[in-house]
């Protein structure tokens, strides 16, 4: 009969109406400021740089290698290594800047650190009122402690420092290896 | 499927005279091609297309290539002996030698109706300048003619008998071919003064000049 | 039909009463009152052209006597782009491409350069790509069937409800690769991250009630009439031109012909899965809607496969390198079902870290080759629907 399908169709959207008002699978919207749906520990927003300890620009893991730099495929960010006073370039930098007007979250200097300094980060709410200065980051408002890495992404963080901590342990016993033989070729041996 | 040599041999038997040319690709993929001479190209394609064997019927891809001119420095060292024959010194003869540029137009090829494929066909242009006419394939493929306008566009190929070769992407009055490798971008476009792009101008300006490096 | 891999076109209903009245083409009218011919530019800003696109459609009283599509307003040369930076550089570029199916671009790319540097890929990342791309049509045609009717005038019941269940697929990409649209999720030779067993069990949970939802949206659409006296009939695609102009994708199969690349080439782990290829009978709007359905109830029986087969391992091949990846110098051509239609990558390598030639074969670009031959003879009106159904994406027509 003509018409059938249109009745059919106004039941479904009956349907949609109605449960929208206790079934939350037809009504999965929130009200956003007041609620917020938990975030993914997986999202990805914009990077930021770890640093271990109190000081946050003394610490940081970054080592002005400069590679997320290069392979970072819309250019945003921007580093100079440290100086000393004789010219010497130290491991770490003095200009870390990423310009997140320009940067598209790809993750990509993530993946390429090898020393896990730059992570993703959650926060979103960052409405600047000057889209010029006000959306380019310096290592000041970059730099973010570890335990903060660890609070957003626990799994990730977990796996880093276990990383860090046994590199660190192989580093060390590398290092107390290699004291140990230099004393020993230095002693004459006792029958000569 | 037939492979290409035997493609090949076909085609230079059905057509005596033409110029088709086995290009091997040297990667792993092992996607072979047939660089066809300009003068045949259609009916060689109208071939392809019909053969009941092949019935290429379905041009999947079409795409212009840059190959800018190339130059090369060949290096002839010959030994000069003395009456012994031990060698003296080499001489190192130096000649330069310039390989020509020209532009490359790549169809791949499949079959709907048999599904196989791809078999991959090259046109290639005399130089990059004043002989880029290559003959139009969209007679044969009506899939070919947005791509060709596309590859006119961006490469500046002129593809004869296509029916309605105007720009497709870039706007009508624009001058350039902007995917050929030698082209400069402009800088009178118009731009707002922000960040994106110039971060490095912009950081450096923000900040005061690294110290010079030093030179040992 | 003898191919038990092709789906019957029995599974479509004979155009209705109300349908074949519409079928009829409107001739225009010659006479002396009727002379002058319209010139109407729709776009670039028109909402129903889905984004910035134009057509300059010349109309003999509501008839359109031609129709020229322009484009190229979101042109920004994404080749270009891709010569200019690495392999690796690319691969989040792909995601801007069609911005409604970053997975399935990702792994058309992928494929590309994994063909051109011989890069195997693990077993679990096989079954990761073939969820995440299945879950992608899904997610694509949602979208598309909600367009559609939106384009038809059914304004925004039928696209809510859509992207009701989409959000929920998105939410577990984000769950899993860390953005929403954007995933950038495929790595040469792999996949980013190893999707954990709770993710799966999401994914196998949301998939098993997926059915229900299509029943429902069905209902609500599919039988009404006013949808078939729209659709049915209006804006037909021979198989003949089909073929010729290279259709591909859904666009195809409802034309009639029965060219999948999941069935024709079996890239990936395809030939493992048991699905079929639905293929519709005229060729007209409605079955290029019919065709998204029936595509996404076969979407659903492969993930129910994939999830219930995935193995354990490794998702990432580990001689694989993000840094200084430099194939081989050669070229090849590598190429996907996307939900769109063949969505392939060439690229040319000369051994350095940048493609020498780096090129988008876009399934919207070359789709809209017809566009002109179904429009001639409609209306304006129905000029909208037809462009809806061929599902056009600016950000890869105009790359």
């Amino acid at each position: 009969m003509l018409g059938t399908g249109i009745i059919k169709g106004l039941a479904v959207t009956a349907k949609n109406f109605v449960g929208s008002f206790y079934d939350p699978a037809r009504l999965v919207t929130v009200e956003y400021p007041e609620k917020q749906i938990p975030i993914p520990e997986n999202y990805r927003n914009f990077p930021f740089l770890v640093h271990e300890g109190d000081d946050p620009i003394a610490t940081l893991r970054c080592v002005a290698c400069k590679i997320c730099e290069n392979e970072c495929p819309p250019q945003c960010i921007y580093i100079v290594a440290e100086r000393d006073e004789k010219g010497k370039v130290l491991k770490k930098p003095k200009i870390f800047d990423i310009d997140i007007a320009v940067c598209m979250s790809c993750q990509i200097c993530v993946e390429v650190c090898p020393f896990d300094a730059i992570k993703m980060d959650q926060h979103f709410e960052i409405a600047a009122g000057n889209r010029f200065e006000g959306l380019l980051l310096h290592r000041e408002q970059l730099a973010k402690p570890n335990s903060y890495y660890q609070k957003i992404h626990p799994t990730e963080a977990a796996e880093v420092d276990a990383m860090l901590t046994a590199m660190k342990a192989r580093q060390a016993a590398e290092k107390s290896a290699k004291a140990k033989p230099a004393p020993a070729t230095q002693t004459p041996p006792p029958a000569a | 499927m037939e492979n290409l040599e035997q493609i090949r041999d076909r085609l230079l038997a059905r057509f005596p005279g033409a110029e088709v040319t086995l290009i091997n690709n040297p990667g792993p993929s092992a996607q072979h091609s047939l660089l066809l001479g300009l003068a045949q190209a259609r009916e060689i394609a109208l071939f392809l297309r019909d053969d009941p064997a092949l019935r290429l019927d379905y041009c999947s891809n079409a795409t212009g290539i840059d190959w800018p001119a190339k130059e090369f420095t060949d290096v002839v060292r010959t030994p000069v002996k003395d009456a012994a024959g031990a060698t003296l010194r080499i001489l190192e003869e130096k000649t330069k030698r310039v390989t020509p540029g020209f532009l490359e137009v790549v169809y791949h090829l499949y079959s709907m109706e048999k599904k196989h494929g791809p078999v991959v066909i090259r046109l290639r242009t005399g130089n990059r300048t004043d002989q880029v006419t290559v003959p139009s394939l969209t007679p044969v493929w009506r899939s070919c003619d947005f791509q060709e306008r596309e590859i006119f566009d961006l490469y500046g190929v002129n593809f004869e008998g296509h029916h309605d070769l105007r720009r497709i992407l870039m706007w009508d009055g624009f001058k350039d071919h902007p995917m050929r490798k030698d082209y400069v971008a402009p800088d009178d476009y118009e731009w707002e003064p922000t960040p994106h792009g110039a971060v490095l101008e912009k950081a450096k300006a923000h900040y005061p000049a690294p110290p010079p490096a030093t030179v040992p | 039909m003898t191919d038990p891999e092709i789906a019957s076109p029995s599974a479509f209903p004979e155009p209705s009463v109300l349908a074949t009245h519409s079928a009829a083409t409107v001739r225009p009218v010659h006479d002396e009152f009727h002379g002058d011919l319209l010139e109407v530019s729709m776009g670039p800003q028109h909402p129903s052209t889905h984004g910035v696109f134009r057509m300059v459609v010349t109309l003999d009283g509501e008839v359109i006597v031609k129709l020229k599509p322009v484009f190229g307003y979101l042109h920004r040369n994404h080749e270009k782009l891709g010569e200019n930076t690495t392999y690796l550089g690319s691969m989040p570029y792909t995601d801007r491409l069609d911005y409604l199916c970053s997975m399935t671009n990702n792994w058309a790319y992928a494929l590309a350069v994994e063909k051109l540097a011989g890069q195997p890929v693990p077993e679990r990342a096989e079954y990761v790509r073939v969820i995440l791309a299945e879950m992608t049509r899904l997610v694509n045609h949602m979208c598309l069937v909600g367009f559609l009717f939106n384009d038809l005038g059914t304004s925004f019941t039928p696209l809510l409800y859509a992207f009701r269940e989409r959000e929920k697929f998105i939410d577990l990409f984000e769950s899993l690769s860390g953005s929403r649209m954007m995933c950038n999720f495929q790595r040469f030779g792999g996949c980013r991250a190893n999707p954990s067993p709770e993710w799966l069990g999401a994914v196998s949970k949301l998939v098993d009630g997926f059915p229900k939802f299509l029943d429902e949206y069905e209902q609500l659409l599919t039988g009404n009439e006013i949808l078939l006296a729209r659709t049915q009939g209006v804006g037909c695609l021979s198989p003949e031109l089909a073929v010729q102009a290279g259709i591909t994708g859904p666009m195809l199969r409802a034309s009639g012909v029965g060219y999948d690349i999941r069935k024709a080439d079996g890239y990936g782990i395809y030939p493992r899965f048991d699905f079929r290829v639905p293929i519709g009978a005229h060729g007209d709007t409605y079955d290029r809607y019919m065709m998204r359905i029936l595509e996404m109830r076969e979407s659903v029986k492969i993930l129910q496969q994939a999830l219930r087969d995935i193995p354990a391992g490794p998702v990432m091949d580990p001689k694989s390198r993000l840094r200084n990846f430099r194939p081989k110098p050669g070229e090849a051509y590598g190429r996907i079902e996307g939900p769109k239609g063949e969505i392939g990558f060439y690229l040319i390598s000369d051994g350095s870290p940048n493609p020498l030639r780096y090129r988008v074969r876009a399934p919207s670009f070359v789709n809209l080759t017809v566009i002109e031959d179904m429009c001639l003879g409609r209306t304006v009106a129905d000029s909208v629907v037809i462009l809806g159904s061929v599902d056009i994406v600016l950000g890869e027509v105009d790359r």
